[in-house]
């Protein structure tokens, strides 16, 4: 049973637990960011150069993919494209084939989440396991991941106890965080080493030397793209950087923006495969190319912006929706601000559009993002469009706005039912009933400002004279 | 003794404080006036248009934004608007509404360069050292989202409360985070909202003051309308309407 975007946010804000896990985090990871942009100047200045760097890589979104494809190959990385999920699914599943590959390790990858890879594999009799640790609890607990960077951060610690003690019979410490990690480190390093395959994401796609780039905290994606002998990256097209001199910008950005680290544990460059003379490193090294829906996006001059995002995640962090409903409400892989307006894009105004009635435009997430997406003005764009694109289901709220119209672009009109609302204004009013669920009808005053204004001009005008 | 004739300037009054709170239009009429403007308010306005233009209806907005720019070019003067947000959609979003070099586009550009908030036009023409002596107050300050982000005078608001003798001024916890309100977002998507409102209030009211101000009509009925609700008493107030009781100027709230 589907339920609706609607009844999802009711039961989220009905979780008192879910909604302080999400208020502590959100506050705490603003905090992170705001002390990691301290200098007002900096930030600002960064910030146009990475939204430049973006920019202009959309803008040369065809040139520089075949750049990064002939360097992928040029450095020995096998390069494959996909127009959508399930080739992208069925590229994985030839390349495990031919490996005869059982068990997959995943780095953190929110590419993958968009194709739902795992449970594709598992319908091929392959276990794919995730390693990044928020990824592994998730997993293990049946969810999904709740926030692009910390994908468990909608449980904490009591809960990530219960959850091990339940789904692997070990019990650790109360409140020992590090007794967890241990625990999953301990499962994960055997998986390292029995993994035929190691998938992972991509932060960044340097096109003029066919690198890519990982960024992360734990360790695991180094692991999962060197320990087995096969390694899968998959990106999403939109991920292409011209050339390295970007990456020091937009990685302080990333981490900064993410974390509030300035750098992250593990920076990961991947140039080739194991070369000849050397010891480790896979033997196979793939890259998969993925469009699902963004070279379309590429094309809208209105709507392009949005494949500048570089996955921070600050947008939802500093998002006063996201902060009380948490991310599983969203229903979509992406979810918050950056998910409201990819979505939609990525599977249609008409299955995702309501995602975008859960935004009161108050900015936060636009002053956030450091590379200057104008979210709220991609979410008012993509009102619109579903305004335009689908006339039957918003008759009635479009029939609301022709009245509206009618009143307002005839003063007079106007004037009179401002008039006629103030003669009944000791009528208790019960509409709109979802306003008076947690507030009171505001009551018109008795004369209007257009009334006071009019007798004011009268008596100063007959004091004059 | 009025010897200098006074610089005109256009009111926008909103369609909020038209309707429910007048008081606060002519407070800004009394401030500009204190600071030596003549107020004109032309009896044609109604709405900026930003209800349905945030909603995803645009035409609608775009036909009362033609009709609002073309009231307030007949004369080349300053238009103030009490309202961060009101001042937001014609300042940020007329010029975008038109087609690029169109004439309708010109037209909404002009406008836009002059139109102000209110409080951010008279905020260094008020006379601060004329203040009389009052009893020290309290106050808690919603610097409401558009002004925040959008038109960028929250920190003109600050300022302005700062300078005033005996009015101690504190903010809420999370005090850059919307009230809740963002007008059809309100019903639309209602339970969320409420909650956010909730959280507003409740930070409000734990700064202990006796008076919620704001500069955007929009939050202060979202406040209020909450905390009566709660069977509380509403303390909130337009920040317009606070000035001019710190001012000493009369009229009866």
């Amino acid at each position: 049973m589907v339920i609706s975007f609607s009844t999802r946010i009711k039961q989220a804000l009905a979780d008192p637990q879910l909604r302080s896990n999400f208020r502590g985090a959100m506050d705490f990871l603003r905090n992170k960011r705001k002390l990691a942009f301290s200098d007002e100047n900096e930030w600002e200045a960064l910030k146009k150069q990475g939204a430049a760097i973006r920019q202009d890589a959309i803008q040369r979104l065809p040139e520089l993919l075949t750049q990064l494809e002939q360097q992928c190959l040029n450095n020995g990385i096998q390069v494959h494209w996909a127009e959508d999920g399930q080739e992208a699914n069925h590229i994985m599943l030839g390349i495990a084939q031919q490996n005869q590959a059982r068990l997959v390790i995943k780095g953190k990858s929110m590419a993958t989440e968009e194709i739902e890879l795992n449970d594709f594999l598992a319908q091929h009799n392959i276990e794919c396991i995730e390693s990044d640790m928020g990824e592994y609890i998730v997993q293990l607990d049946n969810e999904k991941p709740s926030h692009i960077i910390m994908p468990a951060i909608h449980k904490n610690t009591a809960q990530i106890t219960e959850l091990f003690e339940s789904k692997l019979g070990i019990s650790t410490p109360e409140g020992d965080v590090d007794a967890l990690i241990g625990v999953g480190r301990s499962i994960l390093r055997k998986k390292f080493e029995q993994a035929d395959i190691g998938i992972s994401g991509v932060n960044f796609a340097i096109a003029d030397t066919g690198t890519l780039c990982l960024v992360e905290n734990e360790g695991n994606g180094r692991l999962s793209t060197t320990a087995p002998p096969v390694h899968i990256a998959l990106m999403g097209i939109e991920k292409v950087i011209p050339n390295i001199k970007a990456l020091p910008t937009l990685q302080k950005l990333l981490t900064r923006s993410a974390t509030g680290q300035h750098i992250t544990s593990y920076l990961n460059l991947i140039s080739s495969p194991r070369k000849p003379n050397e010891l480790d490193g896979p033997k196979e090294v793939h890259l998969i190319l993925l469009d699902n829906g963004r070279a379309k996006i590429s094309q809208d001059q209105q709507l392009q912006s949005t494949l500048s995002c570089i996955r921070c995640g600050a947008c939802m962090n500093h998002c006063p929706v996201y902060t009380r409903i948490g991310g599983h409400a969203y229903g979509s892989t992406y979810p918050g601000p950056i998910g409201q307006i990819l979505t939609p894009q990525l599977k249609g105004l008409e299955q995702e559009g309501e995602l975008l009635d859960a935004c009161s435009l108050n900015g936060a997430c636009g002053e956030a993002c450091p590379v200057e997406i104008d979210l709220p003005e991609l979410i008012r764009t993509l009102r619109q469009r579903r305004q335009t694109a689908d006339h039957k289901r918003w008759s009635l709220e479009a029939f609301v706005w022709f009245i509206w119209l009618q009143i307002h672009k005839h003063p007079h009109l106007y004037l009179l039912v401002t008039r006629f609302a103030a003669s009944f204004r000791a009528l208790k009013l019960k509409t709109p009933a979802n306003w008076t669920k947690t507030r009171t009808m505001p009551k018109p005053a008795k004369l209007s400002l257009h009334q006071q204004m009019q007798k004011l001009s009268k008596s100063k005008n007959g004091g004059v004279k | 003794m009025d010897s200098l004739p006074k610089k005109q300037v256009y009111l926008f009054g909103t369609c909020l404080i038209d309707m429910f709170y007048p008081q606060a239009g002519l407070d800004a009429v009394a401030l500009l006036e204190l600071s030596g403007y003549e107020a004109v308010y032309p009896q044609a306005q109604t709405c900026c248009g930003q209800p349905p233009y945030n909603s995803g209806f645009k035409s609608p907005a775009v036909k009362i934004a033609k009709q609002t720019i073309d009231l307030f070019s007949t004369q080349d003067i300053p238009l103030i608007v009490p309202s961060a947000s009101c001042a937001g959609m014609i300042k940020h979003h007329y010029p975008t509404l038109f087609q690029p070099q169109s004439l309708e586009a010109k037209q909404a550009k002009q406008l836009a360069q002059r139109t102000f908030e209110l409080i951010d036009f008279i905020a260094d023409k008020l006379p601060y050292n004329q203040q009389p002596l009052r009893q020290p107050i309290k106050v808690a300050l919603h610097e409401s989202c558009s002004a925040l982000r959008e038109m960028n005078v929250a920190s003109t608001w600050r300022h302005v409360l700062n300078k005033l003798d005996n009015v101690e001024v504190t903010y809420p916890e999370n005090k850059q985070e919307c009230c809740g309100f963002g007008g059809t977002f309100s019903i639309k998507s209602d339970a969320v909202s409420a909650v956010m409102t909730q959280d507003k209030c409740k930070n409000l009211i734990n700064t202990t003051a006796k008076q919620i101000l704001s500069g955007d009509s929009g939050c202060l009925m979202n406040i209020g309308e909450h905390l009566k609700f709660e069977g509380k008493k509403d303390p909130c107030l337009h920040l317009a309407s606070f000035l001019v009781e710190q001012f000493g100027l009369s009229h009866g709230h």
